[in-house]
């Protein structure tokens, strides 16, 4: 294998592991200079990245079980970018994990390490290595704090869970194998279309269970069970990370395996057609959702259940099967990492060390932190899709692509849009309560009102995500280009 | 030039109340120079045809999305209408007293973000400006509102407009994905073209429903206008005068602007439904307001009820009738202000709004009383008042097409109209003061100054409705063309 092709995830790893030693070497009260280290690195990667930029032609090694073309340059900035901004917030937060230091900046950059992978997988092989590495890295990463009972029992929640998707996956895999004799998605792409493939029922049920395993790590339902779990029992750096990276990695992987491997396409070869069992999936994981959202008090748990929500809207990208929607996607999750991160920036700055993250915590933020809550007002306003914001643009290109006047959808045009008017509720109960919010008021504790002090870091992560919202709503221009051109590679119709 | 016009109420945020003022009085002197200056593009080849002060610049090419505004005959009516609210709009603020900043700056996007929507000329501009409107809206309900009812009426208020604005944005997308562009002039120079690029007839049916619900309920069409007078009751008072006269107004300029002219077969299958439904704003919201025993209440529901006219000045698809319409627009655009503002100078005085508690106020507060009498005989359609032209010339246009329906409307809603008008005038203007009737002062100073502005351009435009159809007159072309369109089969 061609080692410079993966000179990146190496240096990830290596950072990993060099902060890991180093924190042997490093006394308690200055580990968070480690955290500082590790961002540092982060940003040298993306910088070296965005430097080599995007091939022409993509480029594979030897076997073709890894390639490195636009889909995977663009995704692999957008996890180094989330990777970046979740140090910097795991910084502020370290001393509320108590047992950890170095640890969890080593853990970091090894899930980052496998989203990195699974941004290139080009086989199935790849595709479970990856997956295996952020799942597993976030098993122990979720139930960090271990003196926290729900961070325990999400760890372990999430840890059963993930392990029969996992099951489920791999037994998808075999059978794939079974019929077609090769785990490398362009070789099953060729004897797709030549027609060479055995046993077609074994292959349909292969990669039944396969997109089950995926639709697992983008928790759309009914593999959804676990989110709101997780979400709201993990520490809360990492549930960002859970939202943003993991989901995406499932994306991408999941655009690659539909698109490169079993060659989905309107026009295309009918062996499989997903496009209905996809908008069923896509429907039910927003309604389901929103739904839930609607009368949730935890903002971890609320959010959990919208990016359930949000999953669901960026399945409608695929369910177009073209161009556009692959696109939209890419913009959809790139506006969704500032907001997300964003979000959770604000809540694990705001609740007190093992205490619900309850809604009434956000009363009176707007005196006590003004910068805070316009990020969070904004990060809200940009989840539900408002413009000038950037999850409008995404939300806006998702709706376009899957409004197509030949669409055979109108049906979950309008499960759409109940979403995003549902979304607008719950999402306007968290700014209500950052404005006009009397704390709890079931009991008879005024909300609190000493003004909040910011960490260095943590502004910096503020300033990033509202620079990223802004922009990337009101000229979107440079973003969608990058979209578009990422998705040349999966040859789809327009 | 226009460009400026929406610049302007985006930067000046330094002090806070008074640039807030002189911030809309820069907007409404530019308003006024491109009303008086208004010369539309007579060049018959060029693409801008029909337009004046047009600006272009790139905005996201890879949509083809562009930044382009421009006013003609119709729009720069209703740019001038809504310069003149947000002014007064603005001087109306002083009865914020909490975080007067906040509210300055969203005064301002307010104003901004609808003069851009009036003079845009790519549709997603137009969306994407209209939704920065109106989303200030209901933080302002949320924050400044008044009652215990706020927060409902905040959270009703969103959840109506915005499923209203997705609507609407399915049917713009829909256009889209037929012509590939956003660009308005482009899009009906299409049209216009000898073989003409229309939609197929189910598709437009379809768009057109999804465009006059999704527009409707943004202007509060029966029987989708429960928010109305939740929102408007509960708003503060400059709010309430910028929603009621203006951004209510951007669904029928949109449905004008962008519906008829693009499906006219959809127009064909929807109007006579438009017909009725107007109707019900007209008879139902007259009759509703007539029971109101808070002045507020009345005020909203009498608002939503004039609405009738505007559609039915567009389901009438006449040129005459749809002048009337904008007519109509501007009138009540001015009126609708008006009266909120006299109404909030009212609560801040008075603490209520109840109508059985007061009485009298006419010896107490000439002036105030005074002009709420003038606006209540501009709400009845007195001659004289802009609100009379553009009604006339409604049932005008109405006539030719639909008379059952006009002749219900004329005579229905003018009496109605009368009814809760006069009524309101007699409990608060005249009778005796209730012993326990709270203090209330006139309307002091300078603060007199929006009303006269106000009541002045209902006057004005009253006396000389040519000001007005002499710049309708020149859109007519594209407006005949719609009508064209329409009867074309």
């Amino acid at each position: 294998m061609n080692l410079t092709l993966i000179s990146l995830e190496i240096g990830v790893a290596l950072l990993g592991v060099l902060v890991l030693l180093a924190g042997l070497w490093t006394p308690p009260n200055r580990q968070h200079l480690l955290g500082f280290c590790t961002a540092l690195g982060l940003t040298i990667v993306l910088a070296l990245l965005v430097k080599q930029g995007v091939a022409v032609d993509p480029i594979t090694d030897s076997s073709g079980g890894f390639v490195l073309d636009g889909l995977a340059v663009f995704f692999k900035a957008l996890f180094l970018l989330a990777g970046i901004l979740v140090t910097l917030l795991t910084m502020g937060f370290s001393n509320r994990l108590r047992t950890a230091g170095a640890e969890v900046y080593a853990l970091n950059c090894f899930a980052l390490c496998g989203m990195l992978f699974a941004a290139s997988a080009n086989s199935f092989v790849m595709l479970f290595v990856s997956i295996e590495l952020i799942t597993i890295t976030f098993y122990v990463l979720t139930s960090l704090q271990s003196h926290r009972l729900r961070s325990l029992e999400a760890g372990v929640k999430y840890l059963i869970l993930g392990a029969a998707a996992s099951a489920i996956m791999v037994f998808g895999i075999a059978l794939i194998y079974g019929s077609a004799h090769t785990l490398q998605f362009n070789f099953i792409a060729n004897g797709l279309a030549a027609g060479h493939m055995k046993q077609l029922l074994l292959f349909q049920l292969g990669a039944l269970l396969l997109l089950a395993g995926l639709a697992f790590k983008i928790a759309a339902v009914p593999f959804q069970v676990w989110a709101p779990d997780v979400y709201q029992g993990a520490p809360t750096p990492v549930t960002a990370f859970l939202a943003i990276g993991s989901k995406a990695a499932g994306f991408v992987l999941l655009l690659r395996v539909l698109y490169t491997a079993f060659q989905v396409q309107p026009d295309g070869p009918r062996l499989l057609e997903p496009a209905a069992l996809l908008s069923l999936m896509a429907a039910a994981t927003i309604l389901f959702g929103s739904l839930c959202a609607l009368r949730q008090r935890n903002l971890k748990r609320l959010l959990g259940y919208a990016s359930i929500a949000s999953a669901g809207y960026a399945l409608l990208g695929i369910v177009a099967l073209n161009e556009r929607g692959a696109a939209a996607v890419l913009v959809y999750l790139a506006g969704y990492l500032f907001a997300i991160v964003a979000a959770f920036t604000v809540i694990s700055i705001l609740t007190p060390d093992d205490e619900d993250e309850d809604l009434s915590i956000l009363a009176e933020l707007h005196q006590r932190s003004p910068m805070m809550a316009v990020t969070l007002t904004l990060a809200v306003a940009s989840l539900a899709g408002i413009p000038p914001l950037a999850g409008f643009i995404g939300k806006f290109l998702l709706l376009r692509a899957v409004i197509e006047p030949t669409a055979t959808f109108p049906w979950l045009v309008s499960v759409a849009l109940l979403g995003v008017v549902a979304s607008l509720y719950y999402y306007f109960g968290i700014i209500r309560e950052i404005f006009w919010g009397t704390g709890q008021w079931w009991t008879e504790k005024k909300p609190e009102s000493a003004r909040i002090k910011l960490a260095d870091s943590q502004v910096v992560v503020l300033l990033i995500c509202l620079l990223g919202m802004l922009v990337l709503g009101l000229y979107p221009q440079p973003l969608l280009e990058l979209a578009t051109d990422a998705v040349q590679v999966l040859k789809l119709a327009n | 030039m226009a460009l400026m016009l929406m610049a302007v109420p985006r930067e000046n945020r330094a002090v806070f109340r008074w640039g807030a003022i002189l911030a809309t009085l820069g907007s409404l002197v530019l308003a006024l120079f491109v009303f008086a200056k208004f010369e539309p593009n007579t060049d018959l080849t060029s693409i801008n045809h029909g337009y004046a002060f047009v600006q272009t610049a790139e905005w996201i090419p890879a949509l083809g999305i562009s930044f382009h505004v421009g006013v003609d005959g119709v729009s720069v009516l209703l740019v001038l209408m809504a310069a003149i609210v947000a002014f007064a709009a603005a001087c109306c603020a002083s009865g914020i007293k909490a975080r007067e900043k906040e509210f300055a700056i969203l005064l301002l996007l307010m104003t901004g973000g609808i003069l851009g929507a009036f003079m845009a000329l790519d549709i997603f501009l137009m969306y994407f400006l209209h939704e920065l409107a109106l989303i200030p809206t209901f933080i302002m309900i949320g924050v400044w509102g008044r009652g215990e009812n706020r927060e409902f009426a905040a959270y009703k208020t969103t959840l109506y407009l915005s499923l209203g604005a997705l609507l609407a944005l399915v049917g713009l997308i829909m256009i889209y994905l037929h012509y590939e562009t956003f660009n308005l002039p482009d899009i009906i120079h299409r049209i216009q073209a000898d073989h003409g690029d229309l939609m197929t007839t189910g598709q437009q049916g379809l768009v057109f429903a999804l465009l006059m619900f999704g527009l409707g309920i943004l202007v509060g069409l029966w029987p989708f206008h429960t928010w109305a007078p939740l929102a408007y009751g509960a708003a503060p008072t400059a709010t309430a005068m910028m929603h009621a006269g203006v951004i209510k107004k951007f669904g029928l300029f949109m449905l004008i602007r962008v519906a008829l002219p693009i499906l006219p077969d959809g127009a064909q299958q929807w109007l006579p439904v438009l017909a009725w439904l107007c109707l019900g704003n007209l008879l139902y919201c007259g009759l509703v307001a007539m029971r109101q025993k808070d002045l507020n209440g009345l005020i909203s529901n009498s608002s939503v009820a004039h609405m009738g006219f505007v559609f039915l000045g567009i389901a009438s698809m006449t040129f005459i009738g749809l002048t009337g319409s904008v007519m109509v627009m501007v009138a009540h655009g001015l009126l609708a202000a008006l009266a909120f503002a006299l109404s909030g100078h009212l609560h801040q005085q008075a603490r209520t709004l109840d109508m059985d508690k007061l009485g009298g106020l006419l010896t107490v507060m000439p002036f105030w009383g005074t002009l709420l009498l003038m606006a209540v005989l501009a709400g009845c359609g007195l001659p004289g008042f802009a609100n009379f032209a553009g009604e006339i010339t409604v049932f005008f246009g109405a006539w030719k097409t639909i008379p059952l329906i006009t002749g219900i409307a004329a005579w229905a809603a003018l009496v109605i109209g009368a009814v809760y008008m006069l009524r309101a005038a007699r409990q608060l203007l005249h009778g005796p003061r209730a012993d326990d009737a709270p203090h209330t002062d006139d309307i002091p100073g300078w603060h007199k100054l929006p009303f006269i502005i106000l009541l002045g351009a209902l006057l004005l435009f009253g006396f000389a409705p040519k000001l007005l159809t002499n710049k309708i007159e020149t859109a007519s072309e594209s407006l005949e063309h719609v009508v064209e369109m329409y009867k074309r089969k």
